[in-house]
């Protein structure tokens, strides 16, 4: 909430300040039509509201209910026959566990490299009076309308000899180029040169100015991109699945899609073949919330941010 | 006699420069230092990768090498061309992607305008809350859900399906799999959309609705020539990024919604492209296709931006 100097936000306090003026001015105009007009606005919204809710809602209420309410197709909004097992499957299941500290190592590890990365080559093209920055930035944004492809990617991933490491996730994705415009442009409008030209004249470095001048200033910048990255990172599979054959680096979400989508819930040798199948469909549900829960505690944070983050790339650079 | 002394000029101010810059470079060089890794990070991860688009023209094996192999000029593009699944490739990416286009680019607007409206601050910020939620889902997990939902033996979606007398196994029907994906992701991603165009909404200058206000405006007159007007910059670059990469279409959901029921409709380049390039192992054919599609795409996205410079003035660069 602190992004002072960008545009789109210095209109927004202005804008609240506004709004209880308004609103009483909109009282008094409201005509017939606009009354009926604005029951239809909340109409859309509220069934905008529920066809979010209600698939998600299904799915939670499900994740609770016994396997044989899941199985019969008898949950909808609320759990059937309340129970935490299928929880109780997701948290025994070791791929799911191997999955999930592996998503944390690359979420964390993969955040703190592109983030300093993204820093180390935003902030200098920041400078104007950098040789070469036109060039090097036209290098950058190029990579937004033109990329390398699959293959090509790939040939590189393994002439490096990458192929089937912890590498492979962090270092081909380390960069991306709309986060390097979102953090010039932050430089860029919101570092006062005066503060530079001070820095200067007390004899500070470049690096230094960076560290204890730049840096501490650009906190809702950092945080911006830094989950970015993160839920990127937390999100992908498509890196773990061209890029790595041992299971036992498998991220989250290639997990998730052995045992979501191939239907492969591992060896299951309960006799009861019907229990092992209402217990497999189950524990899809539980399975889904349990992904989704490390999102949703930074979601309150990432809301907030993710809007200014749209703002601050959605100034032209 | 005046050329000797023009060229004496042009000397010292080149000389003039050339001191300078390396006065600069003397004095910044921590900037420079700063660059070296992200720059490898952009050479070696991107450019190198572009470069590597050559064994498109080539007949790649694994022992000459990229630059070892024979010259094949454009065997491989004519080969993609001579295979009648080629069609059917390109008009599935474009079906889905056009069909994308139409159904996500104007329901965030809306949305934005709708919320534009309302002026229950609980309301809007629950209605703001809830839709931006899905985009932070993984793919994973939204094709997980929908198959859950959708699923004949336990889903809800299903049931009302079949209730309205429709194909209740609709992720089998290759006829159902564009409206499946293209819906899906208006749920997961308009929420998140409508952000900037809500950012845009915030800048409308207030005297214009003002004014609006004492010319006994409407809510919809007022949406229809303050609004509108408002945003048609930001809908236009929208517009121009989603327009230009109408082939760029990902291969993250449509390789998680396959199934070898539907793969009539949801075989696009790009899951073409990982099939023949990892699974067959054919690197040149699968470089040629994306290489194809990289270019066509980047033609589309200038063409595009060209013309709407022409006639709205704005455009991307």
């Amino acid at each position: 909430m602190t992004l002072t100097t960008a545009t789109p936000s210095a209109t927004e306090p202005k804008a609240k300040r506004r709004k209880p003026k308004r609103r009483r001015a909109a009282h008094v105009q409201d005509t017939r039509v606009d009354r009926i007009f604005m029951i239809g606005v909340y109409a859309l919204l509220t069934t905008f509201l529920l066809i979010i809710l209600i698939p998600l809602a299904n799915i939670v209420a499900s994740s609770f209910s016994s396997p044989a309410a899941v199985s019969g197709g008898r949950v909808f909004l609320w759990p059937v026959d309340f129970t935490l097992i299928g929880y109780e499957a997701v948290l025994a299941n070791e791929a799911v566990l191997t999955g999930f500290a592996n998503s944390v190592f690359y979420a964390v590890v993969g955040t703190l490299v592109s983030v300093t990365l993204t820093v180390m080559i935003a902030y200098p093209l920041s400078r104007t009076e950098l040789v070469g920055r036109r060039v090097l930035i036209g290098g950058v944004l190029f990579t937004m309308l033109f990329s390398g492809g699959l293959i090509p990617t790939y040939m590189v991933v393994r002439a490096l000899g990458l192929l089937d490491t912890r590498w492979a996730i962090i270092l081909p994705a380390a960069i991306a180029a709309w986060q390097v415009l979102i953090a010039m442009t932050f430089f860029r409008s919101s570092i006062p040169g005066e503060l530079y030209e001070a820095a200067q004249l007390d004899g500070a470095s470049d690096l230094r100015f960076l560290w204890s001048i730049v840096l501490p200033l650009s906190k809702p910048l950092l945080a911006v991109i830094a989950l970015m990255y993160g839920i990127g990172q937390w999100n992908s599979y498509f890196s773990a699945l061209i890029y790595l054959r041992s299971e036992d680096l498998y991220p989250l979400q290639l997990v998730l899609r052995d045992i979501l989508i191939v239907n492969n819930s591992g060896g299951t040798n309960i006799a009861d073949q019907l229990a092992a199948q209402q217990m497999a469909d189950l524990m899809k549900f539980s399975l889904i919330v349990v992904s989704t829960v490390p999102v949703l505690l930074v979601y309150p944070f990432v809301a907030r941010h993710f809007t200014k983050g749209v703002m601050l790339g959605s100034v032209k650079g | 006699m005046t050329a000797a002394v023009e060229s004496r000029a042009a000397t010292t101010v080149r000389e003039r420069r050339r001191r300078t810059r390396r006065r600069n470079l003397r004095r910044h060089w921590q900037l420079y230092v700063l660059l070296i890794l992200p720059v490898a990070y952009f050479v070696v991860f991107q450019y190198i990768p572009m470069a590597n688009n050559v064994i498109a023209f080539k007949d790649y094996n694994v022992v000459a090498g990229i630059w070892g192999s024979p010259w094949a000029g454009f065997d491989h593009f004519e080969r993609f061309f001579a295979n009648p699944v080629a069609w059917d490739l390109i008009r599935n990416t474009l079906m889905l992607s056009l069909y994308g286009f139409l159904a996500g680019f104007p329901i965030p607007i809306i949305l934005a305008l709708a919320l534009n409206e309302v002026r229950a601050r609980f309301f809007k910020r629950t209605v703001q809350m809830v839709t931006y939620a899905p985009y932070f889902l993984s793919t994973v997990i939204v094709v997980s859900m929908l198959i859950l939902i959708f699923s004949p033996r336990i889903g809800f979606m299903s049931d009302a399906l079949g209730f309205f007398g429709m194909n209740s196994n609709l992720l089998a029907d290759p006829d159902a799999f564009r409206s499946v994906y293209v819906w899906s992701d208006v749920w997961q991603t308009a929420g998140y959309s409508a952000i900037i165009y809500m950012a845009a909404l915030a800048g409308v200058d207030p005297s214009l609705y003002e004014a609006a206000r004492l010319d006994g405006a409407s809510r919809l007159q007022k949406i229809w020539h303050v609004d509108l007007p408002g945003i048609a910059p930001t809908v236009v670059v929208v517009m121009v990024l989603s327009v230009g990469s109408v082939m760029a279409i990902g291969f993250e959901k449509a390789f998680l919604l396959q199934n070898p029921l539907n793969l009539s409709t949801s075989e696009i380049i790009a899951t073409y492209t990982y099939k023949i390039g990892l699974l067959s192992a054919d690197f040149s054919l699968a470089t040629a296709v994306g290489l194809f599609n990289s270019v066509i795409n980047l033609i589309l996205l200038l063409a595009v931006n060209t013309v709407s410079k022409r006639v709205t003035g704005n455009g991307l660069w």
